[in-house]
C-alpha cells in the first residue's frame, strides 16, 4: 500500500479491449506485482480514443494519461491503431508545445499475450508521472462551493 | 491592381452573362478605408462593384459550404487552397464552384498601417476623402503573407493577371524559436494569450475549414468544452480548435484577423503545420488528389513518440 500522507500520482489508462487490456489482464493473472496508480478504462480500439477524453481527465485533475492499444499491423479492426497513432502524434507534439510537461499524456502498444510488458509500461509511466509531481497545467479549478462539497464527502 | 480589377470585373461578367454561375463572390469597397468587403454579384451590370486591390484579406471560401447556388469565387492562394479542401471534403461539389484565380501579392496588416499613421512613421497626404499611400508594400503585410509560400491558386478555372514566382519554402523560424524556450515559459505565454479570449468564436466562424453544422464547442451531449471562464476550458477550445484544423489548415490566417481581442492563434496552427509537414510530408489544400493526413496512414508512420517499456 501506498503511504497514506505520501502524494501519489492518479494515471487514467485508456486501453484497448482486444489486445492492452488483455495485456492488463494477463499480468493480473500472473500476479505480476505493478504500481497501482493507474485506473484503467476500457475502450473498443485505441482509434477510438478522442482527445477530449485525454484533455477532459487532464482537466479533471488527473497526474498522468496512458492510451495503449495493439501493436501495429494487430488491430482487432485492422487500422485503427494506425489512425490513432497519426492522431496522437499531432495530439502529444501540440500538448508539449503548449507546455504540458513531456510525459503527463503517454502512448504505447501492448498485445494480449505481454503481461510483463505491460507490468513494466505501468512502473515506467508511474515513475516518470511521479518524477514530475502532481499535475497544475490544464486542471479545471472547482467554484468555491463545489470544492467544499466535495471535501465532504 | 487596377488591371486586376478590371480582368476581374470582366471574367464576373462574362460567367454571369453566359449563365455559368448564379453568383460572383469577390470584393468591393466598403464605408471604412483600408477595408473591402464581400460582395455578391449576381447581376451582370453589379459586376462594377468588383474591385482587388491589398486590402482583400477575407477568405471568400467561407462562403462556399451550404451555398445551393453555383458560385464564382474570387480566390487568392489560399482561398483556392481552401476551395480543394472544401472539395475535398464533399462540403463543396466540384461542378458548383468556379474559382476565377488571382496570384496573391499579399495582403496588406490594416493594424500596422494604422499604427504607422498615428506614428507619423507613413506619409499621408489628404486628398479628397481618401488617403493616398505611400508605403512599401513587403513591410506591411499580415503575418501569414510573409510566410505564405503559394501565392498563385492551385485550383484555377478562369486565371487572372500574371502568375507570381513560387515562394521560399517556411522555414518555420518563429516555431522554432517558440519551442527553443522552457515549457513553462511557453505556458505562460499561451496562458496570457488565451486570458484575453472571450470566446466570441469569430475565429471559427471566420475559418473556412470550420463547417461542422455543430461544433464541438455547442455540443452539450456530451459537453466538450466548458462553458465557465475558468482559464483551463479557453485553453481547451484553443488547443482543440487548432487541433481540429491540423491538416487542413490553408494558412490563410482568417482566424487572427477575426479576433476581436488580438489573440495569437496563429501559434498552435502553425505549430500543428510545420508538424504535419514533418511528420506525414503534407501541405494542405495543394491538390484534389492528396489524402488528408488524419484520414490515411501509413505502416511505416512514425512512432518514436510512443513509450517502449
Amino acid at each position: 500500500m501506498a503511504h497514506p500522507n505520501r502524494w501519489e500520482p492518479k494515471i487514467v489508462a485508456f486501453l484497448c479491449n482486444w489486445c492492452s487490456y488483455a495485456g492488463a489482464d494477463l499480468a493480473g493473472t500472473s500476479r505480476i506485482q505493478y504500481p497501482p496508480n493507474v485506473r484503467i478504462i476500457r475502450v473498443p480500439c485505441s482509434g477510438r480514443v478522442n482527445p477530449f477524453f485525454i484533455l477532459s481527465s487532464l482537466q479533471k485533475g488527473v497526474d498522468g494519461v496512458l492510451v495503449s492499444g495493439c501493436h501495429p499491423g494487430e488491430c482487432h479492426y485492422l487500422t485503427g491503431n494506425y489512425s490513432a497513432r497519426r492522431k496522437f502524434a499531432l495530439l502529444k507534439g501540440l500538448l508539449e508545445f503548449a507546455g504540458i510537461e513531456e510525459g503527463r499524456v503517454q502512448f504505447s502498444w501492448v498485445s494480449a499475450s505481454e503481461g510483463v510488458r505491460f507490468a513494466k509500461l505501468i512502473q515506467k509511466v508511474t515513475n516518470e508521472v511521479k518524477a514530475l509531481g502532481p499535475a497544475k497545467r490544464l486542471v479545471k479549478t472547482p467554484p468555491q462551493g463545489v470544492l467544499h462539497a466535495a471535501a465532504h464527502r | 491592381m487596377q488591371q486586376l480589377t478590371d480582368e476581374i470585373r470582366e471574367a464576373a461578367r462574362t460567367l454571369l452573362r453566359e449563365k455559368k454561375v448564379d453568383v460572383v463572390i469577390g470584393f468591393e469597397r466598403g464605408s471604412l478605408p483600408f477595408r473591402r468587403r464581400p460582395c455578391f454579384v449576381r447581376k451582370e451590370e453589379d459586376a462594377e462593384r468588383l474591385v482587388w486591390d491589398g486590402w482583400c484579406e477575407n477568405t471568400l471560401a467561407t462562403y462556399l459550404p451550404r451555398r445551393k447556388e453555383k458560385a464564382a469565387i474570387v480566390a487568392k492562394g489560399c482561398d483556392s487552397r481552401a476551395v480543394v479542401e472544401l472539395i475535398k471534403e464533399k462540403q463543396v461539389p466540384r461542378d458548383q464552384v468556379l474559382v476565377i484565380g488571382v496570384p496573391c501579392q499579399g495582403m496588406i496588416d490594416r493594424a500596422q498601417v494604422e499604427a504607422s499613421i498615428a506614428s507619423g512613421r507613413l506619409k499621408q497626404s489628404e486628398d479628397g476623402p481618401e488617403f493616398q499611400e505611400t508605403a512599401r508594400r513587403s513591410g506591411l503585410l499580415l503575418d501569414c503573407c510573409k510566410t505564405c509560400t503559394h501565392p498563385n491558386p492551385v485550383l484555377c478555372d478562369v486565371p487572372v493577371g500574371e502568375r507570381l514566382p513560387e515562394k521560399r519554402q517556411d522555414a518555420f523560424a518563429d516555431i522554432e524559436a517558440f519551442n527553443a524556450l522552457k515549457p513553462e515559459e511557453r505556458w505562460a505565454y499561451l496562458n496570457r494569450e488565451v486570458e484575453k479570449c472571450i470566446r466570441c468564436y469569430a475565429c471559427r466562424n471566420a475559418c473556412p475549414l470550420c463547417y461542422c453544422p455543430e461544433c464541438f464547442v455547442d455540443a452539450s451531449l456530451p459537453q466538450w468544452v466548458g462553458k465557465s471562464v475558468d482559464a483551463s476550458d479557453t485553453m481547451i477550445f484553443h488547443l482543440m480548435r487548432a487541433y481540429h484544423l491540423a491538416g487542413r489548415c490553408v494558412a490563410c490566417g482568417a482566424c487572427e484577423r477575426a479576433c476581436p481581442m488580438g489573440v495569437d492563434l496563429g501559434k498552435l496552427n502553425r505549430m500543428l503545420l510545420k508538424e504535419v509537414k514533418d511528420l506525414f510530408g503534407y501541405e494542405a489544400g495543394l491538390g484534389l488528389d492528396q489524402k488528408s493526413p488524419l484520414a490515411t496512414f501509413r505502416p511505416d508512420d512514425p512512432e518514436s513518440f510512443m513509450v517502449n517499456p
